[in-house]
């Protein structure tokens, strides 16, 4: 393992700067290490010549004084966001072979900060999956392992080889994407930071949609700081998103502070569910003594409709995935099935079954019944009046506290294999994870500890709109009383 | 509710999704149970509650009224399984 991977990206970045190693020197060592993973299954593509054309760049350009936030960093990109000329799949056999003629706002606003990139990494099918394993190329092994034993493990999902790469310190960042926890649940399996911002910040423009009203990209990465970095690079207004927030993007980084002094934290009841097991709430209590030592108050609050936010997202997210993936059709882009003989409509539904995988049909065909003639109100108009309510909690919670403290997900990482016949035992990973997303409210998942297996635990950190920086200053208070610093034994 | 193997069959023909006897009714009771769980929302009273439209508050923006072709044609179709005459083909429509 060479030195220059075990550094984070603001290490690397002053490092560079100060002329202690060049971009070269740390791209090459990026793609030796994205080579030598390939047990992981992390990546879908690997591109070292971009990596290595980035770091030209900045080399060249250091001597001038105009370098980009993020030049000489290389990035892994999760396979969602649109590469200009790289395959860009969604983890779906249905988008086989399709090269973009454009980089998405996200991308290309890294490449603008002069990052370059390492791959495109591996992922659930179209985002929809919480343990990596509906993926057309196969599930992403984690790098953590229980201890004493070599089972398989989940890293997580839907950006389960994003979250794989950052922990097995193969990426110093990566991008992800949220549409119901698919940052922070795979983040808390493996151990590292990720934070998904307010909806809007990052533009979703070049990013495949799956569920348009909650997707969201944010950073995965080892340290709170360097989520910072790296969301300050990705955010920012685009015309071409019609939900694209026109404000500001903060300097994040340069205001971090982990002095809690006057804030309140608030401790949702509800979050107290059967089922969850203790290690998890005594990380929570942990994390709540954390923030009371960096001067923070801690109040109780209530979200009086938590447990009807899992039920509210299995409805809207397959309604707006159906209609989104109508696209998918065999004639722009992707596969086409042609059976002999066949009209338009039997290439378009022999096409869609042989390209999907069974979680994404089931989610179409969800979506489909949802919105169709007769359901429409019962179930689709229900679901967007309970997520009314689920806002209307977060906002008057929000007049009691400042940020809230949960826990990221229910359990540790589990084994490949063991959830997958059981939808909703899946569904339940993200429990804590998308009432914020169904707010569309920042939040973000820190490592907190290790369970009794030697398997990492999240905590997570919800924050009123726009209000990115004190999710990430109680993310740092927790990261410094935390003082994680465990990492998988290398076994790939 | 639930759902019948004609409904799921009914539902897949809407969704344009090709099936097999044999994977419509692997398909029934699991939807079901999907079903069956969400439905739980019924609980809750929404009698005033009016839906969710935007998630965060903000104004719809206008841009320019004018026609933009692109100037495109060829990145557009670079990706397409059969393109012709600088068109998308498919299998033939009229008889």
């Amino acid at each position: 393992m060479s030195d220059l991977t075990s550094k984070t990206i603001a290490e690397l970045r002053d490092g560079f700067r100060a002329g202690d190693f060049t971009a070269r020197e740390i791209a090459e060592s990026y793609n030796d290490a994205v080579a030598g993973a390939r047990l992981l299954n992390a990546f879908t593509v690997e591109t070292p010549d971009d990596a290595l054309a980035a770091a030209a760049a900045a080399d060249e350009a250091r001597g001038s004084g105009e370098l980009g936030p993020l030049a000489g960093i290389p990035l892994g990109i999760k396979d969602l966001f649109a590469t200009k000329g790289v395959d860009t799949t969604a983890g779906s056999r249905i988008l086989g072979g399709f090269k973009p003629p454009y980089d998405s706002h996200v991308t290309a606003n890294l490449r603008k900060a002069g990052a370059g990139m390492l791959g495109k990494l591996n992922m659930d099918e179209f985002a929809m999956g919480s343990s990596n394993e509906t993926s057309a190329y196969g599930p992403v092994i984690s790098p953590w392992r229980r201890q004493g034993s070599n089972v398989g493990l989940t890293p997580g999902g839907s950006s389960g080889g994003s979250a794989a790469a950052v922990s097995a310190w193969i990426a110093p960042g990566v991008t992800g994407t949220d549409t119901g926890g698919s940052i922070r649940q795979p983040a808390a399996f493996t151990g590292i930071c990720g934070i998904k911002p307010t909806y809007g910040r990052c533009s979703r423009w070049g990013i495949v949609s799956f569920a348009s009203s909650l997707d969201q990209a944010g950073p995965l990465a080892r340290t709170v700081r360097d989520c910072a970095i790296m969301l300050e690079a990705m955010a920012g207004f685009d015309p071409r998103d019609s939900t694209s927030l026109d404000v500001l993007v903060p300097k994040w980084e340069a205001s971090l502070s982990s002095n809690l002094k006057g804030k309140r934290v608030g401790i949702p009841k509800e979050y107290r569910i059967d089922g969850v097991p203790d290690e998890i709430n005594a990380l929570w209590d942990q994390g709540i003594d954390w923030l009371r030592d960096a001067g923070a108050e801690v109040v109780e609050i209530s979200l009086p409709h938590t447990q009807y936010a899992l039920p509210t997202y299995y409805i809207i997210a397959p309604a707006e995935a159906s209609s989104n993936l109508a696209r998918y059709d065999g004639v722009r882009y992707g596969l086409r099935e042609d059976p002999e003989g066949g009209n338009l409509d039997a290439m378009y539904a022999a096409t869609r079954a042989a390209g999907f995988g069974a979680e994404v049909k089931r989610r179409i065909m969800i979506g489909t019944y949802v919105l169709s003639a007769g359901y429409y109100d019962a179930y689709f108009t229900k679901a967007q009046k309970v997520r009314t309510l689920i806002k209307r909690d977060f906002a008057r919670a929000f007049e009691q506290c400042d940020v809230i403290l949960t826990p990221t997900a229910p359990s540790a990482a589990f084994g490949l294999a063991e959830k997958m016949s059981d939808p909703l035992a899946m569904y339940l990973n993200d429990v804590f994870a998308v009432p914020a997303s169904l707010a569309g409210l920042p939040a973000m998942s820190v490592p907190g500890g290790l369970d009794s297996a030697g398997l990492p635990l999240g905590l997570h950190l919800i924050g009123p709109e726009l209000d990115e920086q004190i999710v990430l200053n109680a993310g740092l208070a927790i990261e410094e009383r935390a003082g994680f610093t465990a990492r998988p034994e290398k076994w790939w | 509710m639930s759902v019948s193997a004609d409904q799921v069959r009914h539902i897949a023909k809407l969704a344009r999704i090709a099936m097999s006897d044999s994977e419509l009714e692997r398909l029934v009771p699991e939807l079901n149970a999907i079903i069956g769980w969400v439905e739980q929302l019924g609980e809750v009273d929404t009698d005033g509650v009016e839906p969710l439209t935007a998630v965060i508050d903000q104004k719809l923006r206008l841009r320019a009224d004018v026609v933009d072709d692109g100037d495109c044609r060829e990145a557009v179709l670079a990706n397409a399984p059969d393109a012709q005459h600088g068109f998308f083909a498919v299998p033939k429509v009229i008889e």
